[in-house]
């Protein structure tokens, strides 16, 4: 036992000393949170839009009031004629240009009906669907209004409400995505590059032929870097509570022990990449694309899984983020309990273990 | 002859599928003895110091080291011996009293101990008031030595130096070879492998292995005499050559 605390102790030498690493360890989690909860949001914001109305009446000049009014849009140009709605946009400042068909104030008190017609630029795809959104909804808003106190034939109220994430922010996503991505990145990265630089500098085979046994190896080289992801994880998430708001709804303790799962799972990894790897430089690729782009990419982090083609949902399975992701998001942000997210959990724990014993069976051959 | 035997190996065979990387090693080793052990590379030099240190398990026959059998007591082996690997196995990012205090202590021995064995081992390599200095910052040739003196910590029975004096210049290598002098004459027993000839000269015994046998085994003077050699070298050469020549003439 005393040459196992030796171990972890030295370890933490290793940890401390190089201040570079540290400060990165500690740094881009912090800027990484900043900067996706900041500017990489799909709220809209400040869209610059144009008019062009043929009609010029006073229902036409409310419509458009209301439409600013609203925050999401700035008038940026009021156009002339229909020929200039197309040099608008290639001037490329203006995202969508509303327009109004002429009379429209007397065709729609004389017919009740009027035309509007929405035009956006729909190079960004995701941003032009939310556009024409905010837009209709506004206008429809509007046409309400008016009919308020008049008996219509039918009318069908929606209200929608956004459960858990009320004002749709999209650091509810981030956050968590972040935690997962940092514990990820910490602990299979950093074991593995801290194992092979052992068998680089050739203090492995000291180590090996010491009395130390290679599961204390595999252990003493775990534990410091599970307790430096696991403090790691607290100022994300404090963070997102202070900063963007993000609340915790679920148990600490709960979110802390699964945080724990999975960073022993991504340590496994590590482990796994470093018996694999010759060198540092391999091992720190190899784990940041095998794990870093899945981690953003296939977790359901930034793009929806359910929009995936079948074969790559299927492969997501095996991506221990892509679960963790779900229990983390179901506990941060619905209170979900452990009965909640039993399953997912109990897929880590499976695949943790597996890992481990490959880890530790691969290690064992190289000692051979 | 009375000497006290600590390795003993006989009738030791370890192959890898097809391939025999040792075959039929036998040779004692006798304590306070620097021991060379030499062989071109990929004559498996490594493969049996592996066996002798308790990492992997020979196919076949016997081996003790210490008095411990390898095939069952790797562990008792392993806290009796002390290693110094070619690339001396030091943490750069430590400091020299650090690295002290975690060898000692992965080797099991008490705070104290280590306090006291550390003044005695750098007072004696007059580095005590250095002991802070990061290993990162010292000259090669110090390294060198302080790895040496790390494998004695624990004061094993016995010290494996595989290539110990690798890339250092001659004169450290001189000094280093007075260091290895010193722990024999203390009754530590010194096994030693090398590519330098002339290091073989400065061994008690020298064993010579050949595509995974031992061909010759006895003092450096006894073998010069037998093959007719000015050096070590020259018997080296001329085993090699027999064996290339037993080679053709098989074919």
């Amino acid at each position: 036992m005393r040459s196992f605390w030796a171990f972890v102790k030295k370890e933490f030498y290793h940890i401390f000393r190089d201040r570079r690493t540290l400060l990165i360890l500690f740094g881009i989690p912090v800027a990484q949170i900043l900067i996706f909860g900041f500017v990489v949001t799909n709220e809209l914001k400040d869209m610059r839009i144009a008019f062009l109305d043929h009609s010029n009446d006073e229902v036409t000049h409310e419509i458009r009031e209301k439409i600013i009014a609203s925050g999401f849009f700035i008038n940026d140009a009021i156009l002339e004629s229909t020929n200039q709605i197309e040099p608008a946009f290639k001037k490329g400042n203006i995202r969508q240009v509303v327009v109004f068909e002429d009379h429209f104030q007397q065709k729609l008190n004389r017919e009740g009906k009027a035309a509007v017609q929405i035009i956006t630029d729909a190079s960004d795809a995701n941003t032009a669907s939310q556009l024409v959104n905010y837009t209709s909804a506004i206008i429809m808003q509007y046409v309400n209004e008016i009919n308020a106190g008049k008996a219509l034939p039918m009318t069908i109220h929606t209200e929608a409400r956004m459960f858990y994430n009320e004002s749709l922010k999209g650091v509810y996503l981030f956050v968590p995505g972040t935690i997962v991505l940092i514990l990820m990145l910490i602990s299979a990265i950093m074991t593995s590059i801290s194992i092979t630089r052992e068998k680089e500098m050739g203090t492995m085979e000291t180590l090996l032929v010491s009395p130390l046994k290679p599961a204390q190896i595999i252990l003493g080289k775990v534990m410091p870097y599970m307790l430096l992801a696991l403090v790691n994880a607290i100022p994300i998430a404090l963070l997102g509570y202070f900063i963007f708001g993000l609340p915790i709804q679920g148990s600490i303790v709960l979110l802390a022990l699964e945080s724990l799962l999975f960073i022993t799972l991504a340590l496994a990894l590590g482990i796994l990449f470093s018996t694999i790897a010759p060198n540092q430089m391999v091992a720190m690729f190899a784990s940041m694309i095998g794990l870093l782009l899945p981690t953003l990419i296939l977790s359901g982090f930034i793009f929806p899984l359910e929009n995936m083609p079948q074969w790559l949902q299927i492969f997501s399975y095996i991506l221990p983020p892509r679960w963790f992701l779900t229990i983390i998001k179901n506990i941060m942000l619905k209170g979900a309990g452990l009965e909640f997210v039993w399953r997912e959990t109990l897929i880590l724990a499976g695949m943790t273990i597996v890992l481990f014993t490959v880890s530790i069976k691969k290690f064992k051959i190289r000692l051979q | 002859m009375n000497r006290e035997t600590v390795i003993e190996v006989s009738g030791l065979y370890k192959r890898f599928g097809t391939f025999t990387a040792n075959d039929n090693l036998n040779f004692s080793v006798y304590r306070g003895e620097i021991f060379g052990f030499l062989g071109a590379n990929g004559a498996g030099k490594t493969t049996a110091m592996k066996i002798l240190c308790g990492l992997s398990k020979p196919s076949a026959g016997k081996a003790t080291v210490a008095g411990f059998d390898v095939y069952r007591q790797s562990e008792k082996i392993k806290q009796n011996i002390g290693y110094m690997s070619q690339r001396f196995s030091l943490y750069e990012d430590l400091s020299i009293i650090e690295n002290i205090v975690f060898y000692g202590g992965i080797y099991g021995l008490s705070y104290r101990e280590i306090q006291i064995r550390a003044k005695e081992m750098l007072t004696n390599l007059g580095l005590w008031n250095i002991r802070r200095k990061v290993i990162s910052s010292l000259p090669l040739g110090w390294k060198q030595k302080i790895s040496f003196s790390l494998a004695m910590l624990h004061n094993p029975s016995i010290i494996f130096l595989d290539e110990p004096t690798g890339g250092v210049d001659p004169v450290t290598r001189r000094q280093f070879w007075e260091m290895i002098y010193n722990a024999a004459e203390k009754g530590f027993t010194v096994f030693v492998t090398t590519h330098y000839m002339d290091e073989a000269e400065y061994c008690d015994r020298v064993s010579i292995m050949v595509d995974g046998r031992i061909v010759a085994l006895d003092t450096p003077k006894a073998l010069k005499q037998q093959y007719s050699a000015g050096s070590m070298e020259e018997v080296f050469l001329k085993l090699a050559r027999n064996k290339e020549l037993e080679k053709e003439h098989i074919l």
